[in-house]
């Protein structure tokens, strides 16, 4: 499965389940912005460019069935973000969902954030399967009764009732980001979370939503002078007091929150050198971080830039361990990307459960994983063409130059309308998330 | 915005990297096709931060290896009566009419959307000039037929902006958003979203083709009635 002659080890990917309207015409309001597995994977979340969000739950395992885990169907749907217009301004806020992350459950009840450009919400998604009936008050249609014509009292009980999902927003978090959120994290203490914008990262507690503090700051005083951006921020998984954000000239800064109330020092600048051969008009945007992601495990980073993803040692501040291309293929044509503006576009990057493998998105609807231990990789495709249940997908390839042999797709074919920015990868199990510009695709591991 | 199987051709010798620059021709056309994308940043509802960072980096790099060679020289503009803010506006709302006529797509994606209708043909073909000349600075008495020299001489605004020194390379380009960059006459104009019509004096830019099409457009009629009706009421 990966490069090379699969062993007996390799995972194969099948094609599991496909979300989505079916034709090629795309109604922006559902292209996918977002996507994301919950704690124990058994929900996953979708947020869309028209602020809707909709999760999807894993039915319980059919022992009978062997062949497959439970599939992914509609738990709830609903409308988290709405347009909204700034007058002071005279400009549109967007409802597109940027990003959404779930709380881990306490409780019968979830929770996730969602934001948009401007306003992080907190949403409750909770399960009704009972209601009580028998009032003496009320009729079973909510009218009051006359207390006058009561003559008997009882006691309302809880009836059985279909299975209802309901979502309530709880807090509203608003005002306090005067550029783009791009980025939340929830804090390890479960308490307190993270929301970044273009130049300033706000902490938050999760019960109060009339303020919040900065912490990063990097708006010079002159916007004239203003030369670099907060790409994304992550808080790290264990140490509650430590994060890490990224900037559009490709370094990552590691701060502590113990240091100082204003973490504009870093306590760890991460930083490649720049390779002088490789060195173009471009080098500075095809180095921009478009996401930052700690392992599971807290030791690692993974940053992802337009051309490769690359893993940093946190105790390692001048180059990353590991560098993978993702299509190296499309250095030299950077451009014509450039032209189309689709060097702007922002890849995301996730890791499997163990912190073994490493998935990221590319054009034509190919994605890419790179097995950190094996060193090998391989290119996948998200299409309707393999939608055959427990198809294995077949390895794809990219000829970059040269003849094509044959099953290979030539650089100058790949549709670069077709971009899977978003993916994820389920926390325990080998099931990934995988979203096309309006279709959400589900596959998960061969089993026996 | 999602043309149908939009298949990039293997583009030809202007894709190989510059270093050290090779031609300066293609330097230039490098610099002429981020100044407009400079632009449409912003004509956008609201630029997208990190784009217009990245390309005003692109820019001011561009621009010092063009003037290490110092193989062109740009007269200084003529008068910096009008604050640079000023002129960005104007070139927004000025540029905006060209662009719409040529029956341009939403601009509802604030990120980085491919513009194929924009980059196919662009208005005022200003890959085809070199901006120099007499510093344009007569872009208010435009005539609705100048729409394209209109567009040529806000590219010329924009040069000699950057031309400047290097701290001023990016003056007005990120303006703060908080100052009084927005104010009660371009709400009056029409400026809602970006998709609306300039009025109030630029009515002869009027665009005369189709209006973009979606919902995007209608929310915002909906939203200009509903900022007059504000207005209106105070």
């Amino acid at each position: 499965m990966y490069n090379g002659a699969g062993g007996g080890n390799d995972i194969q990917w099948c094609f599991s389940q496909v979300k989505g309207a079916v034709d090629d015409d795309v109604a922006e309001a559902d292209i996918i912005s977002t996507v994301e597995f919950n704690h124990s994977g058994e929900l996953l979340a979708t947020g869309d460019k028209g602020g809707r969000v909709v999760i999807f739950q894993q039915e319980q395992e059919n022992k009978i069935q062997s062949h497959s885990r439970g599939e992914y169907n509609v738990y709830s749907t609903f409308q988290s973000h709405e347009p909204e217009f700034d007058y002071l301004k005279s400009l549109e806020i967007e409802e597109k969902i940027n990003k959404i992350r779930w709380l881990p459950q306490k409780n019968a009840a979830q929770f996730l954030l969602s934001t948009n450009d401007k306003t992080i919400k907190l949403w409750k998604i909770s399960e009704r399967d009972k209601r009580p009936e028998g009032y003496n008050l009320k009729e079973e249609d909510g009218r009051y009764r006359d207390p006058t014509t009561v003559t008997t009292l009882r006691v309302p009980v809880f009836r059985p009732m279909d299975l209802m999902v309901e979502a309530s927003p709880r807090r509203i978090f608003a005002n306090a980001h005067t550029y783009h959120i791009n980025s939340i994290s929830i804090n390890s203490d479960y308490e307190t979370y993270l929301s970044a914008d273009d130049l300033r990262i706000n902490l938050w507690h999760l019960e109060i939503t009339d303020r919040s503090f900065n912490i990063v700051d990097i708006k010079p005083a002159n916007m004239e002078e203003l030369t670099e951006v907060i790409t994304a921020a992550e808080f790290h998984p264990n140490s509650c007091n430590t994060f890490v954000y990224s900037s559009s000239k490709g370094t990552i800064r590691l701060c502590d929150m113990r240091a100082s109330a204003l973490c504009d020092r870093h306590s760890k600048l991460f930083e490649e050198p720049e390779d002088p051969s490789n060195r173009s008009f471009f080098s500075e945007i095809i180095s921009s971080i478009s996401d930052v992601k700690f392992s599971h495990s807290g030791r690692y980073m993974m940053t992802r830039d337009y051309l490769s993803v690359k893993i940093w040692d946190l105790n390692m501040e001048n180059r990353p361990v590991e560098t993978y291309q993702v299509h190296e293929y499309l250095r030299s044509k950077l451009c014509s990307l450039y032209e189309n503006d689709c060097i702007f576009d922002k890849f995301e990057c996730c890791w499997n459960g163990s912190d073994s493998v490493v998935m990221t998105g590319s054009y034509n609807n190919f994605f890419r994983m790179f097995d950190r231990n094996t060193k090998r990789d391989i290119t996948l495709e998200a299409s309707r063409e393999n939608n055959k249940p427990r198809t294995v997908l077949k390895p794809r390839k990219v000829c970059a130059s040269g003849k094509r042999k044959k099953d290979e797709i030539s650089v100058d074919s790949l549709d670069f309308n077709k971009k899977i920015l978003h993916t994820a990868w389920h926390p325990k199990e080998n099931i990934i998330a995988v979203a096309t510009t309006n279709n959400l695709y589900i596959f998960q591991d061969k089993v026996n | 915005m999602f043309a149908r199987g939009l298949k990039r051709k293997c583009a030809d010798s202007e894709d190989s990297p510059p270093a050290p620059p090779a031609c300066s021709l293609q330097r230039q056309s490098l610099l002429d096709m981020s100044l407009v994308k400079l632009q449409l940043c912003h004509m956008l509802a609201e630029p997208n931060l990190c784009r217009s960072v990245l390309i005003a980096n692109t820019v001011r790099q561009l621009q010092e290896e063009m003037s290490q060679d110092s193989a062109w020289q740009v007269p200084a503009p003529a008068s910096a009566g009008r604050g640079p803010l000023e002129r960005l506006v104007s070139t927004e709302i000025l540029c905006r009419t060209p662009w719409e006529q040529q029956g341009g797509h939403s601009a509802a994606d604030s990120g980085g959307s491919p513009a194929p209708d924009l980059l196919s043909e662009p208005p005022g073909a200003p890959s085809a000039q070199a901006p120099r000349g007499a510093p344009g600075c007569a872009w208010e008495a435009a005539s609705p037929r100048e729409s394209r020299g209109g567009f040529q001489r806000s590219l010329d605004q924009i040069f000699e902006t950057l031309d400047s020194k290097a701290p001023r390379a990016a003056e007005g380009l990120f303006a703060d958003v908080d100052g009084p960059y927005y104010d009660l006459d371009a709400v009056l104009t029409g400026m809602v979203g970006a998709k609306s019509v300039p009025g109030d004096g630029f009515e002869t830019l009027a665009p005369t083709g189709a209006p973009p099409p979606g919902v995007s457009y209608k929310r915002d009629l909906g939203e200009l009635d509903h900022v007059v009706e504000i207005l209106v009421e105070t």
